[in-house]
């Protein structure tokens, strides 16, 4: 226990010193995560959107595959982009393994499952006649789906959450295609795993501890935009 | 000649879901301020009619018409929706204030900001909720929610209107004020209605036409009054409030008034029939009179029938009455007029009704 | 509907911005170099000290991918990285005549330590060679923790078996981490077990261990680090200038220097000794 006390101290000095490095690393976790998110968010949302409200054959399976995506394992998605942007690999001519962009399509990939899932869910929570309603109001198909999303942004920030802890969290596809590169690569998990092997315990502490503030600080604002307040 | 088309005119609509024919309309006309109101059970297909006739589902087969333009592809469909509105049983408001609910058919529309405010305080003035402006349409009572749903549907200034049970999940004292302010919007603005319902009572209230549905066909389809006064079958008469519906077997036709007989008991009433032949006729309820002394000589009522009350069970404002006269009635008697007369539970009284309070809905061997 | 443009723009004004920054990013890394080494060389920190020196120095990006000296390899068949760093000499040897690489040069070396808890249960303490203490091990039945990721160590420590002609695969006293040296201290710590260090890395790990040297000194446990350029002419990808800058940085005079002096004031002897120039026979082998 001592140790967790020492790190605890250690992770309070490196914050109150500024620590350059550190701070690097946090901004980078934040901005790879931020990024990654923001996209899957694009991809995520649209494309969950369309899945639910669209019919045709084959679409609960489509359904079933997406959730099971929810669940991709990290290192499984590090290890196949990294396969893929590989020199001599099908996309080795955009020579960005090893780089924070590798990382950000790699989190990417992790979290749209994340964001798809929750808004088909979500789109599929709202009452069955709102379609019917939102187009009875002279919407056009455009009009709808906005207005649907819009309804539905409550549970839809559940899923940034869920995908932005996803991806922030995560260490099995970050140190594969990132390659925890000093000063360039390295984000919070992989400088904590790194740490860890190193035997410098009161430094990975001090990281994790800046990460779960991290991901609080991030969950605490979302929470409050969801209970904000509301019109009388 | 589209100064002379109906408003809304429907041609030979089939609609199949499932393998499942649901809808067969040979037609149903709308015209301009009138109110039409279709009643039947749940799953007679009214819903589904509706939202063929906002054009939100498309029919397997058939022809619609506004004003004489046909309405077939997406694009005329999408510009016939804009001069509707629909309101469906559940509110359905958005997530937002009530002046955003309000005006979302507008911002829909891409009205001005001015325009907006001006159509959307006149909207809720007209149903009354014009305090609830600012309030989230999440914390609404029942029917602060349904009016603001209403509003919503009128800001638009629609030329039709189509209403689903509007009133269906709403408390009666609410319901009630509802109608009424209803009743005066649609009179006020000369919005046409098609509204859907399975209650006879607010279909008589609103509207100038009233159909009846049942497995996706229309039954019978006339004024309000014909259709409850002169139901053409057993299915309208008993879903139009023809509580008593009975059999019986003519005996004698002069000038236009039947006398039939049933269960040994004699009933005049007007129709032209043969002796002989089987005669199916209803009394409303609320047409009987309930005497505790033999009314002849102080009544016009032709039919008077001496009768044991079975049972009475309390409706509110009225009581319903099962009697036995040889054959069963049914009566509706104010709460009032049961306590003066003392009734109770095997008590002989009096029951008549006059010739012209019973409909004859067919007659023949 | 100016509530639902507040909601997206953002969205397509971020993404647009990020797809800029992959381009760009793209574009600078050419002039980047990816070294595959073992996790010594960063477990021991050597490589913080280095990497940015060179940076300075030639202008190169350099991306350390640290990993065991087995798959710094197989990443260099695969023209996959630049320049390796590695310390597995008789796979390196094979990678050469394969000629998946060039111009191999001794960089340094350190050595191997056998190390465990101090209550030393196998009695290997004073062993005169490495083989006699494993082979104890081996006859106590005593948890020896094998780092099993076909690292250099791992390498290594399979020659040990063999020379004491022992197969220990499949020995309940014998367990495979799959981690990294580092961790596999850890774990040792943890279960009381025996395990083959490099000296640098346990040296930099020490106060948190628990674990004490029981052998050393014996010439089969020197730890050799060899610096390769992967074979341009295999790989028309591989940056072949970057790879030869790094390889001519690691054995100049000046960073030989460097390394000489390297953990010295952090644990009062260096952690590797430099040999840029020297036969691996002089060593001692």
């Amino acid at each position: 226990m001592d140790l967790f006390w020492e790190g605890i101290a250690k992770a309070v000095a490196l914050l109150a010193a500024l620590d350059r490095e550190v701070l690097a690393i946090t901004w980078l976790s934040l901005k790879v995560s931020g990024i990654a998110t923001l996209i899957s968010l694009v991809i995520g949302i649209s494309s969950g959107t369309l899945l639910a409200l669209s019919d045709f054959p084959g679409k609960r399976l489509v359904i079933s595959i997406v959730n099971t995506g929810m669940g991709l394992p990290p290192v499984v998605v590090g290890l196949f982009v990294t396969i893929f942007l590989w020199r001599n690999g099908p996309f080795g001519f955009l020579e960005i393994l090893y780089t924070p962009t590798a990382m950000i399509i790699a989190q990417s990939i992790i979290a749209t499952p994340i964001v798809t899932g929750i808004t088909v869910a979500s789109i599929h929570n709202l009452p069955p006649n709102l379609k019917l309603q939102i187009l009875a109001l002279g919407a056009t198909r455009w009009q709808m789906v906005l207005i649907l999303i819009r309804e539905a942004r409550l549970p839809l920030l559940a899923g940034v959450m869920a995908g932005f802890g996803g991806v922030i969290s995560e260490v099995g596809a970050s140190i594969m295609v990132g390659g925890n590169i000093k000063g360039y690569s390295r984000v919070l998990t992989t400088a904590t795993v790194m740490e860890t092997s190193r035997g410098n315990f009161d430094v990975a502490i001090a990281l994790s501890l800046i990460l779960l503030l991290l991901c609080f600080a991030v969950n605490y604002v979302l929470t409050r935009i969801q209970h904000r307040k509301r019109p009388r | 000649m589209t100064a002379l088309a109906p408003l809304l005119e429907v041609k030979d609509l089939i609609m199949v879901r499932g393998g499942v024919q649901v809808l067969d309309i040979p037609s149903l006309l709308l015209q301009e301020n009138e109110v039409l109101s279709i009643i039947g059970p749940n799953g007679s297909g009214k819903s589904t009619l509706l939202l063929t006739l906002a054009s939100l589902l498309h029919p397997t087969a058939g022809e619609m018409r506004c004003r004489g333009e046909i309405i077939s592809s997406r694009r005329s469909s999408g510009v016939y929706r804009r001069r509707l509105a629909m309101v469906f049983q559940e509110p359905l408001l958005f997530d937002t204030s009530v002046f955003d609910n309000v005006a979302t058919g507008l911002k829909i529309r891409g009205l001005s900001r001015n325009e907006i405010k001006e159509r959307v305080e006149r909207s809720l003035e007209l149903f009354n909720i014009r305090h609830l402006s600012d309030r989230s349409a999440r914390k609404l009572s029942g029917g602060e929610a349904q009016r603001t749903s209403l509003a919503r549907a009128f800001a638009i200034n629609p030329e039709i209107i189509m209403l689903d049970e509007p009133f269906a999940s709403l408390d009666p004292p609410t319901r009630l004020a509802l109608i009424d302010d209803l009743e005066r919007i649609l009179k006020e603005t000369g919005t046409a209605a098609v509204m859907a319902t399975h209650d006879q009572l607010d279909a008589l209230r609103l509207s100038d036409r009233m159909a009846v549905m049942n497995g996706g066909r229309i039954i019978q389809d006339g004024p309000p009054v014909e259709v409850m006064h002169r139901p053409s079958d057993e299915f309208v008469a008993s879903f139009v409030g023809m509580e008593n519906v009975l059999n019986g077997k003519v005996v004698a036709q002069e000038g236009g008034v039947l006398t039939v007989t049933l269960a040994d008991q004699l009933i005049e009433f007007p129709g032209m029939s043969a002796p002989g032949e089987k005669a199916l006729f209803c009394i409303r309820p609320e047409h009987i009179t309930i005497t505790t002394s033999d009314p002849r000589g102080a009544t016009s009522a032709r039919n008077i029938f001496p009768a044991t009350i079975r049972k009475i069970i309390p409706m509110g404002a009225y009581h319903k009455l099962y009697l036995e006269c040889g054959f069963p009635l049914i009566a509706y008697l104010t709460s009032q007029s049961v306590g003066t007369l003392h009734l109770a539970e095997g008590a002989q009284i009096f029951a008549s009704f006059k010739a012209t309070a019973v409909h004859l809905i067919r007659s023949g061997a | 509907m100016t509530g639902l443009k507040k909601f997206l723009f953002p969205l397509i004004v971020l993404t647009a911005v990020v797809l800029t920054g992959v381009t760009t990013q793209a574009r600078a890394a050419s002039k980047a170099i990816i070294l595959a080494t073992t996790t010594s060389t960063q477990d021991s920190g050597l490589l913080d000290v280095l990497i940015p020196a060179f940076e300075k120095e030639s202008g190169y990006a350099v991306k350390t991918i640290a990993v065991g000296s087995g798959q710094a390899m197989a990443m260099g068949k695969k023209g996959e990285a630049d320049v390796l760093l590695v310390h597995s000499p008789d796979a390196e040897k094979k990678f050469i005549e394969e000629g998946a690489g060039i111009n191999r040069r001794l960089v340094m070396h350190n050595d191997f330590v056998i190390v465990g808890h101090p209550g030393d249960p196998a009695k290997i303490r004073g062993s005169k060679t490495s083989a006699e203490a494993i082979r104890k091990i081996a006859q106590a039945n005593a948890l020896f923790l094998s780092r099993g990721d076909n690292s250099g160590t791992h390498a290594k420590e399979k020659g040990l078996w063999k020379a004491a002609g022992i197969i220990p695969e499949g020995q309940k006293w014998y367990q495979q981490t799959g981690l990294g040296m580092g961790q596999t201290l850890n774990v040792a710590a943890e279960k009381k077990g025996y395990t083959l260090a490099d000296r640098g890395t346990y040296l930099s790990l020490k106060k948190t261990l628990g674990l004490g040297i029981l052998v050393e000194g014996d010439p089969l446990l020197l730890n050799i680090y060899h610096v390769i350029e992967v074979n341009p002419a295999k790989w028309p990808k591989v940056n072949a200038a970057g790879a030869k800058a790094f390889a001519d940085f690691m054995v100049s005079k000046k960073v030989q220097e460097i390394i000489g002096k390297f953990g010295v004031d952090k644990f009062g002897a260096p952690l590797f000794f430099p040999d840029a120039g020297k036969k691996v026979e002089s060593l001692g082998l």
